[in-house]
């Protein structure tokens, strides 16, 4: 048929990366109107992709050194003290004497600021934790600033946000909290979101006696109280990032089985899954091409607040005691430190303020998402 | 005598988005006490939202009115607030909807949601109230009314519900009931029930009353005069019997013209038997108790023989719960069943999934809703040639797109429209898409679930034709399904009557036609057929 009649179908329009379905066109219009949602999703996307490149921002060595006429990148690259004339294993760029070396032989170009999470400032004006240098006097600063031939505050290197009870600047460790917790609740959410879906999916389409006993083994699965099997574990052994991912995951999934499920039990006995059904598709494919794009959309309406749960879990288990090893930037940190530390409010303001502005950007997309998939929402 | 409501060059606007888009375009009517006018069009014609405005029950906005006027008993409705409109709902004026299953409150029961209305516009409590209720469900003719009164909305059938409603609409004595589509969706049977109550009520009550349908059969067994309703407009208004006899514009010459029409196919005696079932049961078991045991079954269908030959249509017939559907179901192995299933004399029933996917090609179902048996996220492309990319697995994308746009002209859609969505088809092209879906696979037998139930009569009347055309080039086997007698017996040969999940009666289509013989039959046809004794004619 096809080689000897003249063409019937119409070519096929090129699929390039960003060609939509009208579908999906009307519900981008939808959350481009939502200007607080979109505008969110701007600002956010921004201080991630910054904060993804924490070590260029905030970093205690320079990104690039010109040495001797030799090139170094020290910011991927550890240097032994010996290159410059000293006797550590690894350089301190931040020692005056090794500083004066290499501006003497060349120059360094310094991230904006030059302390890194767990860089201490050894140059404090008051002890710590210090308040953000421009809020102090003259008079404290001048001391400290005579060992550079300063007299002012002007004249230090600035804690923009002020220092923690152990010296290391607020400012760099925000930045890399931040990005550590976005991390964190991102891949937390997706994992969990796979795995959820994949249950809720099974359970949904099969029904049966297999929704049965998966029904009740999450209901005993979720009653676990997962906050006291953390603190029991941790007892055992630190918890690094991914122990914590994957102890935190054990119980995370369960979110979004119920909303898939009950979105294929009532997608399984619609006229097009019994037509595909009809027409000998497989299940695997059925539930692939015709039941998981319904419950994509209240998947992806419930992803945003996933993610924030994920994010406040990690925050809450830090200001217990309980989350990342120590030293480690972190956001719930700097919430115990502020609550340890009245005298020194910079640092509760800062660390509520990062966390209520970014859980709210947050929310704010996933309002918006939640408005964009929503069928009978009409922007007039 | 001044017209009780008197509708002039009302329009009705849409604003959505920006755009806005005029749903009724300059209607006027009216209607004098007593008389009923009826509206009737297609979907999409505007006659709802005609109705709905008459209230002004529409959400303004996104709805507007950019003209007209509406007077009932000299006031304009259009320019009244919204406390003297609630004077006039409910009480004056009152509406009956299509959806009985959806138009009573579930959490209320009967005497509660009549109650309300008495309480809100008479002020009537207590016994009086419930004495009042009791004379108007007996009025509406519910069965056994005093025991009704604590009766939930789930406690009673469709056609209960609908007399309940409408003991609802009349509690307050109205002038002017406006009934949408009040029979729509109801068996045949209760259908003609509840015509002939409203007609009874509007005869004691000397009520006027504005019906909106599509029927054109009940337009003529209740109306007295009709206004003919497209794209907004009223084309034509006049007496019933003038317009039926001399329709003028030639879209209510197309409308009345648009019976589904013409015989079935004639089958040699000699074609092969393509599936063939023998008492076949599907009974849902009903399970209880901390264990699940199984105390009883539903039986959906129970002990139906079915024989079609090549090029045969077997329509089966019954009203809803009658296992219908269930029987078509079973018969493509969808759901489980016992008893034989043969087909083209091998048998299917038992052997599993694999073994029957190469067979699901020959074996094609076409279901009733358009709107939900399309998945809306597929293109059409996508939607017809899914069955290829695994039946044929072999056939490049270029190819496959061809078979497909060869299925879409056979239905007679345009395959440069093949990478569209469904969304942006008709009730009637996304029925056409679906037996697209069905034939690109070349099948041997099809089975159609009400495939014209929910489409317009004239689109109706194209698919009937469209499936005798098919049947004929691929002679093809066709279960019909199907509780539109005019339809199944313009495509039928041989009628099976259900009911219960039992076969009342069976045989070839002219004889179940002409002579039914057991009681069964002959009401759900007097039902269907009473009221168009000259359609015959048309």
């Amino acid at each position: 048929m096809t080689e000897t009649t003249a063409k019937l179908a119409p070519t096929l329009p090129a699929k390039g990366l960003l060609r939509l379905s009208p579908i999906n066109q009307r519900r981008m219009e939808n959350f481009k109107s939502n200007r607080r949602g979109f505008w969110s999703l701007w600002i956010f996307l921004v201080l991630f992709t910054v904060c993804l490149f924490a070590e260029f921002i905030a970093n205690d060595r320079p990104m690039i050194v010109s040495y001797k006429g030799e090139i170094l990148v020290p910011i991927f690259i550890d240097y032994p003290e010996e290159k410059f004339g000293g006797f550590l294993a690894e350089t301190d760029y931040r020692d005056p004497v090794i500083r004066d070396e290499i501006s003497a032989n060349g120059f360094m170009i310094w991230p904006i600021i030059r302390f890194a999470s767990n860089t201490i400032n050894l140059d404090l004006p008051s002890p710590a934790p210090a308040p953000p240098t421009w809020l102090q006097k003259d008079s404290v600063c001048a001391k400290i600033a005579k060992r550079t031939g300063g007299s002012r505050c002007a004249d230090l290197e600035w804690n923009w946000l002020g220092t923690d009870d152990g010296g290391r600047d607020v400012l760099a460790r925000i930045i890399y909290g931040f990005r550590i917790s976005v991390l964190f609740g991102l891949i937390l959410a997706a994992i969990s979101s796979v795995i959820g879906i994949f249950a809720g999916a099974i359970q949904g389409y099969f029904g049966g006696m297999i929704d049965l006993y998966f029904q009740r083994f999450i209901e005993i699965w979720s009653a676990i109280p997962s906050l006291y099997l953390l603190m029991i574990l941790s007892n055992f052994f630190q918890p690094s990032f991914f122990t914590l991912l994957g102890i935190l995951l054990l119980f995370s999934w369960v979110a979004l089985v119920h909303v898939v499920r009950a979105e294929f039990l009532r997608a399984r006995n619609f006229d097009y899954v019994r037509a595909a059904r009809a027409l000998g598709l497989s299940n695997a494919r059925i539930m692939w091409r015709h039941v998981l794009p319904n419950a994509m959309v209240a998947t992806l309406t419930f992803l945003p607040f996933i993610l924030n749960g994920s994010i406040t879990t990690l925050t809450s288990l830090d200001f217990l005691g309980f989350g990342l090893p120590p030293g480690s930037p972190s956001l719930g940190e700097l919430l115990l430190q502020g609550k340890a530390n009245i005298a020194a409010p910079w640092l509760g303001l800062t660390g509520f303020m990062v966390i209520a502005v970014m859980l709210s950007l947050l929310i704010f997309i996933g309002e918006a998402v939640r408005d964009a998939f929503d069928p009978r929402k009409t922007f007039s | 005598m001044a017209p009780l409501l008197y509708v002039t060059n009302l329009s009705v606007a849409f604003a959505q988005g920006g755009q806005t888009t005029l749903a009724v375009d300059r209607v006027s009517f009216e209607i004098a006490k007593g008389e009923t006018l009826a509206l009737v069009g297609e979907s999409g014609s505007g006659k709802s939202v005609t109705a709905l405005s008459v209230l002004k029950l529409l959400s303004y906005p996104p709805a507007s009115h950019p003209s007209g006027q509406i007077l009932f008993k000299g006031e304009d409705l259009i320019s009244a607030d919204e406390s003297a409109l609630r004077t006039i709902r409910g009480n004056a004026i009152t509406m009956v909807f299509q959806e009985p299953m959806t138009s009573l409150n579930p959490l209320h029961t009967i005497e509660k949601q009549i109650g309300e209305i008495l309480s809100i516009h008479k002020g009537l409590t207590g016994e009086r109230a419930k004495k009042r209720i009791l004379e108007l469900l007996d009025e509406v003719g519910l069965r056994d009314a005093a025991n009704r009164l604590d009766a939930y909305p789930h406690q009673l059938s469709g056609g209960q519900r609908q007399r309940v409603m409408i003991a609802m609409a009349l509690a307050n004595e109205p002038d002017l009931l406006i009934a949408d589509e009040p029979t729509t969706a109801l068996d045949v049977t209760v259908q003609a029930q509840i015509l002939r109550l409203l007609k009874d009520i509007q005869n004691r009550r000397g009520m006027a009353m504005l019906f909106i349908t599509h029927d054109l059969g009940i337009v003529r067994a209740i109306a007295d005069r009709v206004c003919v309703m497209t794209h907004g407009k009223i084309v034509e208004q006049g007496k019933v019997a003038d317009i039926f006899d001399q329709p003028q514009h030639p879209y209510t010459q197309k409308l009345l013209a648009a019976e589904p029409k013409g015989e079935p196919h004639t089958v040699s005696a000699d074609a092969p038997e393509v599936i063939r079932t023998d008492a076949l049961k599907v009974w849902f078991p009903i399970k209880r108790g901390f264990f699940k045991k199984t105390v009883s079954h539903v039986r959906a269908v129970d002990g139906v023989t079915v024989r079609i030959r090549a090029g045969e249509t077997v329509g089966v017939v019954g009203e809803s719960g009658s296992g219908k559907t269930t029987l078509g179901l079973a018969l493509l192995r969808l759901i489980s069943s016992e008893g034989p299933i043969a087909y083209l004399g091998n048998r299917i029933d038992g052997i599993d999934s694999n073994a029957m996917r190469p067979l699901r090609r020959d074996l094609q179902i076409v279901f009733q809703d358009p709107y939900g048996s399309l998945s809306p996220r597929l293109s059409i492309a996508d939607i017809v040639g899914e069955g290829l990319e695994v039946q044929s697995a072999t056939l490049s994308l270029e190819q496959r797109r061809e078979i497909v746009a060869q299925a879409l002209i056979d239905v007679g859609l345009d395959p440069k429209t093949m990478d569209r969505y469904p969304h942006e088809f008709s009730g009637g092209q996304r029925q056409r898409i679906a037996i697209a879906r069905a034939v690109v696979l070349n099948p041997k037998f099809i089975v159609l679930d009400e495939p014209t139930s929910a489409l317009d009569m004239s689109v109706q009347a194209q698919i009937v034709d469209l499936l005798r055309d098919l049947q004929r080039r691929r002679n093809l086997a066709y279960l019909f399904i199907s509780h539109d007698l005019k339809v199944v017996k313009a495509l039928a040969n041989h009628v099976i009557v259900m009911r219960d999940g039992q076969v009342v009666e069976e045989g070839p289509a002219d004889a179940i036609f002409t002579s039914p013989q057991s009681d069964y039959t002959k009401t759900l046809f007097a039902a269907a057929f009473h009221r168009d004794g000259t359609q015959g004619a048309a």
